[in-house]
């Protein structure tokens, strides 16, 4: 339908950037999200992830921040 | 008295800022959560005394833990804001900044870390960020004390604009917005420093260099403990303080009530510093040459891990595990805190978002966390036997770390919640920081454990004095010898391990026990029942009822697993 590439951020290749676009889960954990700037028009670059469903490391705005497994398997990431 | 509150985003220096501003020493890391309780000082402005507030990091004013709770209720008890704010990540930190500006209190904003913006290639224009925040701003550089006193000439310019409160994407939008006008990045390549950040929070890298981190962690704390008794402390007592102890025992004629209280009870017609038991003699030797040298390492080796960032690193390397013990990978902080003295333990567990967590999480560590304390005595006596029977208790307390936390995991209603923690970048420990943060906790433990351990040397004199313990001990005889395998002695021990663990386990000294029932002592003394200091920062932080329920839980795992140890050692 249209030319966006959609993936989750679980899924991303580490090295691999893109654009927030949603994030499909609890009112609470995206509300702790918010609070930690992983809004949705936000880049993202992922920097690596730990094995057997582990955290994922990112970088946004400069900063690294680990995400459980849960909630990066539900943040939509459009790598554009 | 005016009161000005220091709010920010966790880890951007606020407590640094706060200790330059009032002199007050507080604990400084270089991780998100040090501060979890608010610290107040005092400090002049103009000629008006004030009172500043340290409040616990928020990302933000709508609460999603437990400090930002605390952080939000103080609010209201203020009449200036400090926004310390990192200059080298805006973007977050003015999400916080804006929800100031929407309350009716005057703000200024310090721009933290402002000497990292220069070399991070983020070039800031400081007049446009005052024009649109509509507030003062001051670049501050809080470790070198740089924009200090600019910070504090500024505070009679508060202002509170008052904007009008609006929804969260809004707010994000006029982040967006300020951030577009005031900030320019120049593309620069990742330094040495960046490439060993991404690898120690990728698999097979970073799980190389948590084993290379943690083995060496432990060397050193066992060398400079070992190095600080061998060279230091044992001299000490030796050669100056031992024939000081030999001629008043003398003076006081080598026995009597008062005697055995002063000097303790000579052991084969000789001083003896750990099993004598009098003040002079094991009630300075236990907390001076067996247990100080070990706060000592173990804290300069703690301080140097957290004000490097590594510990966030360790997390991200544990949450799987953790996971299985209803805890996410943060727990680690506290677990660590919990083997230098498991009070601050308890207290970091407010780092934790649930009520379920923290409660796993603070029995975890009264349960299977030793203290230095209680370690430094664990290597001192058990070590004497040889190292492996030192490795069999630690091996115990780290199978019943596991094994308790996955049962309170399947039984405990609720779910762990998941990680979610903003990762430091590494920085180059101040050594003068270090050494600060270093002498605090070691004031600290002297000051909490001196008058303990005295008190309990002339406690323990008086109730064997008039047959107290041995009363106690014929009654829970059964239980000790047939269970535990210990001497009906052993008992006054545990007792007093209520009290404190170090001078629990100098009580188990005289009793010439085996190795095999010192491994027993030991693992129940350090899981039977927390100190008297734990047992009321538990009540404090979880409850009255969360404790009597942790408590039993160790009573009921100590004397379990002492009964399985005495079975098959």
């Amino acid at each position: 339908m249209d030319d966006r590439r959609l993936t989750t951020l679980a899924r991303m290749q580490p090295g691999e950037s893109g654009v927030v676009a949603q994030f499909r889960g609890g009112r609470g954990k995206a509300k702790r999200l918010n609070a930690l700037g992983i809004v949705p028009g936000k880049r993202v670059t992922k920097v690596s992830s730990m094995l057997m469903r582990g955290p994922v490391t990112i970088e946004v705005d400069r900063v690294q921040v680990a995400i459980g497994f849960g909630m990066a398997n539900r943040l939509i990431v459009d790598l554009g | 008295m005016r009161k000005i509150l220091l709010y920010g985003n966790p880890n951007v220096g606020k407590s640094v800022i706060f200790s330059r501003l009032t002199g007050v020493r507080v604990t400084v890391s270089n991780y998100p959560g040090t501060t979890i309780s608010y610290t107040r000082g005092f400090m002049k402005v103009g000629e008006e005394m004030v009172e500043v507030i340290d409040v616990p990091g928020a990302y933000t004013l709508e609460p999603t833990c437990e400090a930002e709770k605390i952080a939000l209720q103080m609010l209201g008890t203020g009449d200036i804001v400090i926004n310390v704010v990192n200059a080298i990540n805006l973007e977050r930190n003015l999400y916080l900044t804006l929800q100031l500006l929407e309350k009716n209190i005057p703000v200024i904003v310090a721009l933290n870390l402002w000497d990292d913006t220069r070399h991070r290639g983020i070039h800031i224009d400081l007049d446009k960020l005052r024009g649109l925040l509509g507030v003062p701003a001051v670049p501050t550089v809080a470790l070198t004390g740089e924009g200090i006193k600019e910070l504090v000439e500024t505070i009679p310019r508060a202002t509170s604009p008052s904007l009008s409160a609006r929804s969260s994407s809004e707010r994000w939008a006029t982040v967006g917005n300020i951030i577009d006008q005031v900030q320019r990045i120049t593309h620069r390549h990742h330094t040495r420093i960046e490439r060993l950040e991404d690898a120690s929070v990728k698999p097979l890298t970073g799980g190389l260099i948590a084993a290379v981190v943690l083995v060496i962690a432990f060397l050193v704390i066992r060398l400079i403990g070992e190095s600080l008794i061998g060279y230091v402390f044992d001299p000490l007592f030796d050669n100056l303080w031992a024939p000081v102890v030999l001629n008043l025992s003398h003076l006081m004629g080598g026995g009597g009530f008062l005697h055995d209280i002063v000097v303790g009870s000579a052991i084969g017609g000789q001083i003896d510093f750990v099993s004598s038991f009098g003040l002079l003699t094991s009630g300075l030797y236990v907390p001076f040459a067996m247990v100080l040298p070990y706060i000592i390492s173990f804290y300069l080796v703690l301080g140097l891990l957290e004000d490097i960032g590594y510990l966030p690193r360790l997390a991200i390397l544990l949450d799987t595990f953790m996971h299985r013990l209803g805890l996410h990978g943060y727990a680690i902080i506290p677990t660590l805190l919990g083997f230098g003295c498991n009070v601050p333990a308890v207290m970091a567990t407010r780092i934790l978002e649930s009520k379920r967590e923290r409660f796993i999480a603070a029995t975890l560590v009264s349960v299977a966390v030793p203290c230095a304390a209680l370690q430094a005595m664990i290597f001192g006596l058990v070590g004497q036997q040889g190292g492996q029977y030192v490795a069999i208790v630690y091996g115990t307390l780290f199978i019943v770390w596991i094994i308790l936390g996955v049962i309170l995991n399947r039984t405990l209603r609720g779910f762990s919640p998941e990680l979610l923690i903003e990762v430091p970048p590494y920085r180059l420990p101040v050594g003068r920081a270090v050494l600060q943060k270093l002498l605090m906790r070691i004031r600290g433990f002297l000051k909490e454990a001196i008058p303990i351990i005295l008190g309990a040397v002339v406690v323990i004199n008086m109730l064997y004095y008039f047959g107290v313990f041995d009363a106690i001990a014929s009654f829970t005889a059964p239980v000790v010898t047939t269970l535990l395998g210990l001497p009906k002695e052993a008992v006054t021990a545990l007792l007093v391990g209520f009290l404190r663990k170090d001078v629990a386990m100098g009580m188990l000294a005289p009793l010439a026990l085996s190795a095999n029932q010192l491994v027993v002592g030991s693992v129940v003394l350090a899981m039977f029942f927390p100190c008297i200091a734990t047992f009321v920062v538990f009540i404090r932080e979880l409850g009255v009822m969360n404790t009597l329920k942790a408590a039993g839980i160790m009573i009921a795992g100590a004397l379990l697993t002492g009964g399985i140890l005495n079975l098959i050692l």
